[in-house]
């Protein structure tokens, strides 16, 4: 194949394949616990941090992963605290994370609009090596709490006041679960970006959730998901030339389309196969056996 | 109460909470010792919900003191201990979930870093028999009935094998036939010496395994005796005639009209 004889290539799809299963590994318990938009919220404060980095003159990728942590914990407070103004402090917070980047990357002299481009809408064929040291160990970081916790974080994410009475730490899962989304927003951020980074985590499992009955059927479908948009938009980038980062979410839009299409006749089937089972129509008797029962007169 | 009691497992004393700026308990009472069954009645609005939802932790006490199995709330960290079924809204979240992946979730407590063993998975299994549903394990609790629904999460509460069992309206909204399936299952988890602690709208099929009932009215316990023996708004203060129903060895005529 000759995109892999590119050294740079080589890295853009060990980059996709990375964020193809993290993103949706984590975005998940975030679509549980119906906070689909929370990556999106943290790309925006992320966008801040990549703005500090060229100013400081320092990694951007390292900066952003910084302030993307600490506004998830922020996000996460607001959550615990606020009540009925939590809306609006999140908004605050996203709108000024957003602008706060543009205006930092303004006053770098690095920073271009050129530069934030590609931090906005992805630039994979910009990963460099060291990059690639920064995706590993941060991926190795989401993987190990998304598998590592699942039953706990399913818990959390499945009923938060239960988990509470299991005597689960709640609000320590659901700061690792907002400091992991964080993580994964940057790990992503120069895949697809940091506008369409919460595409990538919502929608393979919004996806494989059409077909599944589980949990744990739902996650692996979508981190497969995940994998092929990553790895076939991303190739398909290098021959086409569009932009690999709106090319992965189409495809995942394509891919949710599908499912949903095939969602229909899949509950169709397995509504006749439990017909079949179950053989026609008894007659339920509350509290007693089917009617089908030999008949006793004595008690 | 003036004979040699067991150990309380739920003592609370003088509770006062509020919900907002609304003063919800207002200075309530209530023990509960090792094997009793007590239901907790009252019209809606009267605090029994909030009740049950601080002794749990789940609504922060403004005065007063509580207590589970003799350790001071504050310190109390032995959970698995305790099992509890929320009013029902869903056992659904965002994602699809199966009975079984649900019904494991209440046996967390019981694991050591969420590593389930064999001995899990039996009494999983046993929760789920327990409550039957073990012929829909696989299923989606999405596709489930509201009483169906209702039988998961007891079955999630039984699954981590609690001596104490606190269920908030668990007949709520559940068919006739979930009723008794679940009368039997806490039929069975009294047999076994559960303490159980259930708030009711009515006593219902649930009346012949009552040992005591709590009335609340306005924040404010009413009545605490035997249970009253009509149900409904019947079970209202003015209406707490004691009835000989402790010494009745005949279990009394469930006639399943609930409502």
């Amino acid at each position: 194949m000759e995109i892999l004889d590119y050294a740079f290539m080589q890295r853009a799809l060990i980059a996709a394949l990375i964020v193809g299963i993290t993103a949706p590994a984590i975005g998940i318990y975030l679509v549980q616990r119906r906070q689909a938009l929370m990556g999106d919220g943290i790309g925006h404060v992320a966008l801040t941090g990549v703005g500090l980095g060229f100013l400081l003159n320092t990694s951007p990728v390292w900066v952003a992963t910084a302030v993307a942590v600490a506004g998830s914990v922020v996000m996460e407070l607001i959550r615990w605290y606020g009540r009925t103004r939590g809306d609006l402090a999140l908004a605050m917070l996203f709108y000024g994370g957003m602008a706060g980047g543009v205006m930092l990357m303004n006053l770098s002299d690095a920073g271009s609009n050129a530069n934030l481009g590609t931090y906005l809408f992805g630039s994979i064929t910009t990963v460099s090596p060291q990059d690639m040291t920064t995706i590993y160990v941060l991926a190795a970081l989401v993987l190990a709490i998304t598998v590592g916790l699942r039953r706990q974080l399913f818990a959390v994410c499945q009923d938060e006041e239960f988990a509470r009475v299991t005597g689960l730490p709640v609000r320590l899962l659901n700061l690792l679960v907002a400091v992991t989304a964080a993580v994964t927003v940057t790990v992503a951020m120069r895949v697809v970006g940091l506008l369409l980074v919460s595409a990538l985590m919502v929608i393979p499992v919004a996806a494989a959730q059409q077909i599944s009955r589980s949990f744990a059927v739902t996650f692996a479908t979508a981190v497969a998901i995940g994998v092929a948009v990553t790895v076939t938009g991303t190739t398909t980038s290098y021959y086409v030339d569009v932009p690999s980062g709106a090319t992965i979410v189409l495809f995942a839009i394509g891919l949710f389309v599908v499912f949903t299409a095939l969602a229909a006749p899949l509950a169709k089937k397995r509504a006749r196969d439990a017909a079949q089972a179950s053989r026609g129509c008894t007659l339920e008797v509350p509290g007693s056996r089917g009617a089908t029962d030999d008949v006793s007169v004595a008690g | 109460m003036n004979h040699p009691l067991p150990e309380p497992v739920i003592d609370l004393r003088r509770a006062t909470a509020s919900l907002g700026a609304r003063p919800v308990l207002r200075g309530v009472d209530l023990t509960v010792r090792t094997g009793e069954v007590v239901a907790l009645l009252g019209a809606n609005g009267s605090g029994k919900s909030t009740a049950v939802r601080s002794v749990i932790g789940q609504v922060p006490l403004t005065g007063g003191e509580l207590a589970l199995f003799g350790t001071e709330f504050r310190r109390f960290r032995d959970w698995a201990r305790v099992g509890y079924v929320p009013q029902r809204t869903t056992a659904a979240g965002g994602v699809p979930a199966t009975v079984r992946e649900v019904v494991t979730a209440g046996r967390l407590a019981r694991t050591k870093l969420g590593i389930l063993r064999k001995a899990d998975r039996a009494a999983v299994h046993r929760a789920l028999e327990l409550v039957g549903m073990a012929d829909r394990a696989k299923d989606s609790v999405n596709a489930l009935s509201g009483g169906q629904h209702q039988r998961v999460l007891i079955a999630r509460a039984l699954a981590g094998e609690p001596e104490l069992l606190i269920m908030d309206e668990p007949m709520a909204g559940v068919d006739l036939a979930s009723q008794e399936v679940l009368a039997a299952a806490l039929r069975e988890q009294v047999g076994r010496g559960s303490t159980v602690l259930l708030v009711l709208h009515e006593l219902g099929p649930l009346e012949p395994l009552i040992d005591r009932a709590v009335v609340l009215r306005d924040g404010c316990v009413v009545h605490d005796g035997p249970p009253p023996e009509a149900v409904g708004q019947h079970a209202l203060p003015g209406h707490d005639h004691v009835h000989p129903h402790a010494d009745a060895a005949a279990e009394p005529i469930r006639t399943g009209l609930l409502s």
